[in-house]
């Protein structure tokens, strides 16, 4: 019974986070491929283990809160990392908001879009609009437009991912290479998870891709009412 | 460690805010306006939120990874609507960063012309 504890236990949850996040950093910078994606990596080694060791998701949760418990200071973090790369911005305020503008109301009209196309009920529509927004502005949209809550968390984390995953990649595809545009694009499209990959490509990526999920997050609270209104 | 305290400092302050607004927006992002004009206001020095503030927002994806774990345990949520939640996020996030990425990469190419 006593290896079980320890297994259960939170110092070994944190272990093995921390190991597999390390061990998706190294793999990464070893092998650059958009599927080489540390988040990727952790994932895809963290699941199969705990499913191994028999150790269940309350029992994971509660044991890696303490990292969970950073992300909120690691966003304020982002506020030095703006202070750092302002000066980028100077002249550049016109686009910035043009293009979340265009990508708030383009973000919501799509997902309309595959909606009607594919005949999804109205109800799983309504819980994925937000989905390029931060999870708590995207979890209010939710609630105010009478959506499922589970169900926006989940495609809002996806959607983190797989941009996590392939921005970058088809970022370079279709030709953006700034540094601001890449940054835009991945935090407005992909939110903390995206700005997070950004990091990766540079602070002032990072940097840029903080202030879309803001800028992202207001804007689409605004717009998909305005959609679900004209819809109706 | 003065890093430390005033980034949870910050993060009270912007938790406040929130809760002033409705909670509309969540602290942490109020917290992240208020680091910037902070800094930019020099109300707080540079050099003493640097180290901390990098060594974060350099391993954020590491923050991420429980939340990654628990789309383990929405399991059935997923696979009953897998097909829409796939279709909808693969191809609009695309849309949206294409729009957001060019239409800033396309007019910054303008400027310098």
């Amino acid at each position: 019974m006593k290896d079980i504890n320890i297994l259960h236990s939170e110092p070994f949850i944190l272990l093995i986070t921390i190991g597999a996040y390390y061990l998706g950093n190294l793999i990464h910078r070893r092998f650059k491929y958009p599927f080489t994606n540390p988040l990727l990596i952790a994932i895809t080694v963290l699941i199969p283990l705990l499913l191994v060791l028999d150790i269940d998701y309350p029992t994971y949760e509660k044991g890696s809160h303490a990292i969970s418990m950073l992300l909120s200071p690691s966003v304020i973090a982002l506020g030095y990392a703006l202070h750092k790369q302002i000066g980028h911005l100077k002249g550049n305020v016109c686009r910035i908001l043009l293009a979340i503008t265009a990508g708030s109301i383009v973000g919501v009209l799509s997902v309309v879009g595959v909606c009607y196309m594919m005949g999804t009920p109205h109800l799983l529509m309504v819980s994925m609009e937000p989905k390029s927004v931060t999870i708590p502005i995207a979890l209010g949209i939710t609630e105010r437009m009478g959506g499922l809550a589970p169900l926006t968390a989940i495609t809002v984390f996806i959607c983190g991912i797989f941009g996590n995953i392939v921005g970058p990649w088809f970022l370079k595809t279709i030709g953006v290479t700034s540094p601001l545009a890449q940054g835009l694009a991945l935090g407005a499209a992909s939110h903390g998870v995206g700005t997070a990959r950004a990091m990766q490509l540079g602070q002032l990526q990072g940097a840029i891709a903080g202030m879309a999920i803001g800028l992202m997050g207001v804007w689409t609270a605004v717009v998909v009412p305005l959609v679900e209104y004209c819809l109706s | 460690m003065k890093g430390i305290f005033i980034i949870l400092a910050f993060l009270v302050v912007g938790e406040f805010l929130s809760y002033l607004t409705g909670g509309f927006v969540p602290g942490n992002i109020f917290g992240m306006v208020v680091m910037f004009l902070a800094l930019q206001t020099k109300l707080v020095k540079e050099d003493s939120v640097a180290t901390v503030c990098t060594l974060l927002t350099k391993n954020m994806t590491l923050m991420f990874l429980p939340a990654g774990i628990g789309l383990m345990a929405a399991y059935e949520l997923i696979a009953e609507n897998w097909i829409s939640i796939v279709l909808n996020i693969t191809v609009t996030t695309l849309i949206v960063m294409a729009v957001v990425g060019l239409i800033v990469e396309r007019n910054k190419k303008g400027d310098k012309k």
